[in-house]
C-alpha cells in the first residue's frame, strides 16, 4: 500500500485510524502522569480535587513540594553528577574508538569490533552484578594483601558510573563513528598539504566536523545515563540518583509529587532533546 | 611515519581494551567463576555445578525462566505485529513534515525515563484508575475493577517500553525501499498480501531482526515493569537475581542465574541472527 497506488478509501481510513489510535497509547500514560502532577489531593488518582501549584512549591505537609523536598533535590543532583561523568568518558572513549576504527587496519579488528558491540547484547542487571563481583573481589583482594580498604570499589558512585559507561561507551562509539565514516578525508590531506601538522589538521579540520556527532552522543549518553535503572539498582551505594530514589518511593505508595517530578524530567529532557535537534540541523 | 602511526594506534587502542577487559571481559569470567563455586565453610569454597543444580532441581525458578523467556518472546511478537503497520506508515504512506514528525513522536517515551512510563501505567490501570473509572462511568462494570497486578498489565508495560526499539529500526530500513519497487510488484499483478510476503517483508528483515534482538533483550532483562506492573504471581527471572544478591546475600546462586539468563538471551539473538542470514555487526552497527 503506498499513496500512488489506488485503494478502497475505508482501508485508508481505518489504517490512518489505527496509526492514530497507536499514538493515542504512545501518549497516553505520559499524559496522565503530567496531568496528576496538578491535583489537589494526596493521591495521583481520580477524584480531581482542583487544580494545584503545591507539589511544585509547596513549603508545608501534607503538600510538600519538589522544590523543598530535600532527598529528591539531592538526588536530582546526584543523578546530574553522575550523567556528566559518564557522559565525558563515553564521549571521550568513543571518539577514540571511532578513530581507531576508521582510520587504522589492524589485526583482530573484526573481532574487537564484535567485542565492542556485546555489551549492547547482555543485559544490564548482568552487566550490573558482573562488575559488582569483580570489584567486591579486588577490593577484598586488596584487603587482604595490603589491608588496604579501597571505597571505590564497594558499591556508590564510582561503580554506579562505571557500570553505565561500560555499554553507553558502545553508544557512543556507533554515534561518532557513524559521522566520521562520512568525513572526506581529502580535507585532511589539504590541511596538511597547507603544512598544518597530523594533529593541528585533526583539531581544526576533523574536529569541527564532529561536533554534532559529540554533541548528540553527549546528549544520548546523559539522557540514558540519568535514566538508566537495571545496572544502578545493582551497584548503587548510599547515595541515590534519581531513578532509584523514586522508585523506593514509588514501593512506599505514590503521591503527586512523584507526578511532578516527572513532569520536570520530561520537560527536561525535551529541552535537551531540542537542543540537540537544533546542533544536528546546523551540523 | 611508521612509527608514528604505530603510537597513533597503541594510544587509540588503550582505552578501548582497558574498557572490554576491565569492565566487561573479566567481570562476566568472574562472574561464571563465582556461579561455579559452592561455599563450604567461612570463607572456603569448592568447584562445583551445585548453583546450576540448585537451579535445575527447585521447581519455582525453572518455572519463573521459563516463564520469562515465553514471555519476553510473545512481548517481542506483539510490539512487532503492533509496530510495523505504523513504521510502514510512517515510512511509506506520511509524506516532508508528518513523516518527520510522526518520526519524532515516536521518539518521545525515549526521552521519558522507564520509571515515569510505567507509573503513568500503575495511574491508568489501578482499582482507583483512570480506566476503571471510565468503565464505571460509561456502566459497563459495577464497581472498580483491578487491572493492575497481572501478567496482561506487564505485557502493556513491556510492549510500551520497547516500542520505540522497534518502530525506528523500521522506519530506517522501510525508508530504503524504493516506492518503484513497489508499484513494479503491483504491475507484475501481485496484491497486497503477496507484495508484503515477497517485496517489503525481505527488505525490512535487517530493521525486523535489530527491532526483535533489541526488544528481546529489554524484555528479558527488565526489572522495573514486572515488579510495578505485575502481581504476586508473576515473578520475573531478574527479581530472583537481585533477590539472591541484594536480600539473601547468596552471590552464588545469584551468579548462576545472571549467566543463565545471559547465556539464555545470547542463545536467541544468536538464533535470530543464524535464521535471518544477519551478523551482528550488520545489525547493530
Amino acid at each position: 500500500m503506498i499513496p500512488s497506488i489506488p485503494q478502497p478509501r475505508f482501508l485508508i481510513a481505518a489504517y490512518t485510524a489505527y496509526v492514530v489510535v497507536f499514538f493515542l497509547f504512545l501518549a497516553l500514560p505520559l499524559v496522565v502522569v503530567a496531568a496528576f502532577a496538578f491535583n489537589d489531593s494526596q493521591f495521583p488518582s481520580l477524584p480531581w480535587r482542583g487544580f494545584t501549584w503545591n507539589w511544585f512549591f509547596g513549603a508545608e505537609r501534607p503538600q510538600i513540594g519538589v522544590f523543598h523536598e530535600r532527598p529528591i533535590l539531592r538526588a536530582i543532583g546526584t543523578s546530574a553528577f553522575v550523567a556528566v561523568c559518564v557522559s565525558v568518558l563515553s564521549v571521550a572513549v568513543g571518539l577514540s574508538n571511532a578513530f581507531l576504527f576508521n582510520r587504522y587496519r589492524f589485526r583482530g579488528q573484526g573481532f574487537l569490533y564484535v567485542l565492542m558491540l556485546l555489551p549492547l547484547v547482555v543485559p544490564g542487571i548482568v552487566l550490573g552484578i558482573s562488575i559488582l563481583v569483580f570489584s567486591s573481589r579486588v577490593a577484598n583482594g586488596l584487603w587482604d594483601a595490603a589491608q588496604w580498604d579501597f571505597e571505590a570499589l564497594r558499591p556508590g558512585l564510582t561503580l554506579v558510573i562505571l557500570g553505565q559507561f561500560s555499554f553507553i561507551a558502545t553508544i557512543a562509539t556507533l554515534v561518532i563513528g557513524a559521522r566520521l565514516q562520512k568525513f572526506d578525508r581529502t580535507l585532511e590531506e589539504a590541511a596538511l598539504n597547507l603544512g598544518a601538522t597530523r594533529l593541528t589538521a585533526v583539531r581544526t579540520v576533523t574536529l569541527p566536523f564532529l561536533m554534532p556527532a559529540l554533541i548528540g552522543a553527549f546528549v544520548v549518553a546523559f539522557l540514558m545515563s540519568f535514566e538508566n535503572f537495571n545496572t544502578t539498582l545493582m551497584l548503587v551505594g548510599s547515595d541515590a540518583p534519581l531513578t532509584i530514589a523514586m522508585f523506593d518511593r514509588l514501593k512506599e505508595g505514590s503521591t503527586p509529587l512523584l507526578n511532578a517530578v516527572s513532569l520536570l524530567l520530561m520537560l527536561g529532557s525535551s529541552l535537551l532533546a531540542l537542543v540537540m535537534i537544533a546542533f544536528q540541523k546546523r551540523g | 611515519m611508521r612509527a608514528e602511526a604505530k603510537l597513533g594506534l597503541i594510544l587509540l587502542l588503550t582505552p578501548l581494551l582497558l574498557w572490554l577487559t576491565l569492565l566487561i571481559l573479566i567481570p562476566h569470567i568472574d562472574m561464571a567463576l563465582v556461579s561455579l563455586r559452592e561455599r563450604v565453610g567461612v570463607g572456603e569454597y569448592r568447584f562445583s555445578f551445585a548453583n546450576y543444580w540448585t537451579f535445575l532441581s527447585e521447581p519455582l525458578y525453572l518455572r519463573t525462566f521459563l516463564r520469562t523467556a515465553v514471555m519476553s518472546i510473545l512481548a517481542t511478537v506483539l510490539t512487532l505485529l503492533i509496530g510495523f503497520p505504523v513504521a510502514y506508515y510512517i515510512a511509506k504512506m506520511a509524506r516532508g513534515r508528518m513523516r518527520s514528525a510522526l518520526f519524532l513522536l515516536c521518539l518521545v517515551p525515549f526521552w521519558v525515563s522507564e520509571l515515569v512510563r510505567t507509573f503513568g501505567w500503575m495511574i491508568l490501570l489501578r482499582e482507583t484508575g483512570l480506566i476503571s473509572n471510565l468503565l464505571q462511568y460509561l456502566g459497563l462494570v459495577d464497581g472498580p475493577v483491578e487491572m493492575l497486578y497481572n501478567d496482561a498489565a506487564i505485557m502493556v508495560g513491556l510492549i510500551y517500553t520497547s516500542m520505540l526499539f522497534m518502530v525506528v529500526p523500521l522506519v530506517t530500513t522501510l525508508e530504503t525501499l524504493p516506492d518503484e519497487v513497489i508499484e513494479a510488484g503491483y504491475d507484475l499483478g501481485g496484491n497486497g498480501a503477496s507484495v508484503l510476503r515477497e517485496i517489503i517483508i525481505p527488505h525490512a528483515t535487517p530493521g525486523i531482526v535489530s527491532g526483535c534482538i533489541v526488544v528481546f533483550m529489554l524484555s528479558l532483562g527488565n526489572y522495573l515493569t514486572p515488579i510495578m506492573l505485575g502481581g504476586k504471581d508473576s515473578l520475573w527471572f531478574t527479581e530472583l537475581i537481585y533477590s539472591q544478591f541484594i536480600v539473601r546475600f547468596n552471590w552464588e546462586l545469584g551468579a548462576a542465574f545472571g549467566f543463565l539468563l545471559l547465556g539464555l538471551s545470547s542463545a536467541i539473538v544468536w538464533g535470530m541472527l543464524k535464521l535471518t542470514g544477519q551478523s551482528l555487526e550488520k545489525t547493530m552497527g
